[in-house]
This record gives structure tokens, C-alpha cells and sequence, in this order.
């Protein structure tokens, strides 16, 4: 990491910080399923600033940029599916709240 | 000023971040989320990602809330009379978020990183290194698509007893 790097890499490492409680403290808290997978996206922004950074202060912009992309593309995959399954819950008890999941047998 | 500019971006992010997680309703939360991914795809840009921020911009800010809009569509809207107890429950739920926020900034503006020098890097094209040193990432990257397609397909459908 060059020298003046590190001031820009202590603020986005700071932020990279708090958008992940935010995302991990919506996720810990919510008990609406499609809030919860608005936690985890929150998560994952945080994760995809931090590789960005990293990649951007040590120099290898282009794999950085990759494993972005690889990321994004991971998380579009989850997230469809997630909703699918939520979908298929609110089905089955006519609503999305985490708690009625516990009624589910099989 | 690029400084400004930067902690002004960070801050914002943080903030859409706060909102999309603090707002009583779904659809603000899922407009929010839209902001954050903005945000962010402006802050790639600035740190000579723009590939990324494209995809960002245009799957995390475009199709993402467009998959969570139609999912809100599909499930049941809330009463307008459930609304404010539902508020009073948010604010009872999430009034620690904020403090907690502060007070992990606060710890974290004190901790001094170390300087570390590391090995001489060279920023390669994104394309390149894609196509020719991560091909394993292209294939799994395939490979996760088709299986969130045939999962959806799965999940979906409507098996014919339930019909």
C-alpha cells in the first residue's frame, strides 16, 4: 500500500465497517423475510466496497473488478432463490414472517 | 476537495444504508437499497472500477429491486392501521443501530494501521484476467446461474395437486 493510500483506505475501510453491522444488525433483528434478504444485500454491498478497495490501494484493479463481478453474480443467484423460497413460504402460511417457519414439517 | 468528495460519498452510503434498514415500509426499504447500490457504483467508478460498477449499477440497482418490488407485489400489503404500531415496533427494535454505529466509528478512527510496503502490483485489464487467469470463476459463475434458474423453476412451479 503506498503511503497515500492509507487515508483513503482507513475512511472506505471505516465504511466498509458500518455497512456490514448495518446490514448483519438487520439481519440479526428483522423477523420479515424479505427485510432479512434486504440485510444481506446491505452485507454483501459492504463486502463488494471492501474488495474494490483492496484492489484499489494494492494495485490489481483488474482482480479486483473480477471478483466483483463473480460476487454480484453469486448474489443475484442467491437472492432470486431466496425470494423464490419466500415465495413458496408465503404460499404454504399466507405470510413472511420468520416466525412461521417454525410450523413447517418435512 | 477529492477528499471531501470521498467522505461525503461514504457518508451518504452509510446513511441510504440506515434508511433502506430503519424505513417501516417494504417498498422505501427496496428504494433505498436502490440508492445504496448507486452510491457505491459511484464510489467504484472513483477507484477505476468501472466494470464492476456497470454490473453494480445495472443488476444491484436495476434488477435486484425489481425482483424485491414484484416479490412485495405478489405478498400481502399492510393495513394502514398496522402502520404505526408497526413503527413504534421498528423504532423500539432498531434505536440501538445508530449508537452502535457511532460508537464502532469512534473505536475504529482511533485505531492507527500499520504501513506496510507490499510487493510491486500491476493493474492488468479487467478482461484479461477474466478470460484468461479466472476461468474457473467464469465456469462457477455459470454454474450458480443455471442452478438459481433451475431452483426458481423448482420453487415456482405449481405441482398439480395443488392446482
Amino acid at each position: 500500500m503506498k503511503p497515500e493510500h492509507i487515508p483513503l483506505f482507513c475512511l472506505f475501510g471505516l465504511g466498509v465497517v458500518l455497512t456490514m453491522i448495518v446490514g448483519m444488525y438487520c439481519l440479526l433483528t428483522t423477523r420479515n423475510l424479505v427485510r432479512a434478504l434486504i440485510g444481506l444485500e446491505i452485507l454483501t454491498k459492504g463486502v463488494t466496497l471492501l474488495i474494490i478497495l483492496t484492489g484499489y490501494v494494492s494495485g490489481q484493479v483488474g482482480l479486483a473488478q473480477s471478483l466483483a463481478i463473480t460476487l454480484i453474480v453469486i448474489e443475484v443467484a442467491v437472492i432470486v432463490v431466496a425470494v423464490s423460497i419466500v415465495l413458496g413460504i408465503y404460499r404454504r402460511t399466507e405470510g413472511i414472517d420468520s416466525r412461521s417457519i417454525r410450523e413447517i414439517k418435512g | 476537495m477529492k477528499n471531501v468528495l470521498d467522505v461525503l460519498l461514504i457518508v451518504a452510503l452509510i446513511l441510504a444504508a440506515l434508511a433502506t434498514v430503519m424505513s417501516v415500509r417494504l417498498i422505501r426499504s427496496v428504494i433505498g437499497l436502490a440508492v445504496t447500490s448507486v452510491l457505491l457504483t459511484v464510489i467504484m467508478f472513483r477507484m477505476d472500477s468501472p466494470l464492476a460498477a456497470v454490473f453494480e449499477l445495472s443488476v444491484c440497482a436495476g434488477l435486484i429491486p425489481a425482483i424485491f418490488i414484484s416479490t412485495i407485489g405478489l405478498t400481502a400489503r399492510t393495513a394502514p392501521d398496522d402502520m404505526a404500531a408497526l413503527r413504534r415496533a421498528k423504532i423500539k427494535r432498531y434505536w440501538l443501530l445508530p449508537v452502535l454505529l457511532v460508537i464502532v466509528a469512534v473505536m475504529l478512527t482511533r485505531v492507527v494501521l500499520p504501513h506496510v510496503e507490499p510487493p510491486l502490483a500491476t493493474a492488468e485489464g479487467v478482461r484479461d484476467i477474466l478470460w484468461n487467469q479466472r476461468q474457473i470463476d467464469l465456469v462457477g459463475q455459470v454454474v450458480v446461474l443455471l442452478a438459481g434458474a433451475l431452483g426458481v423453476v423448482v420453487l415456482v412451479k405449481e405441482r398439480k395437486n395443488e392446482a
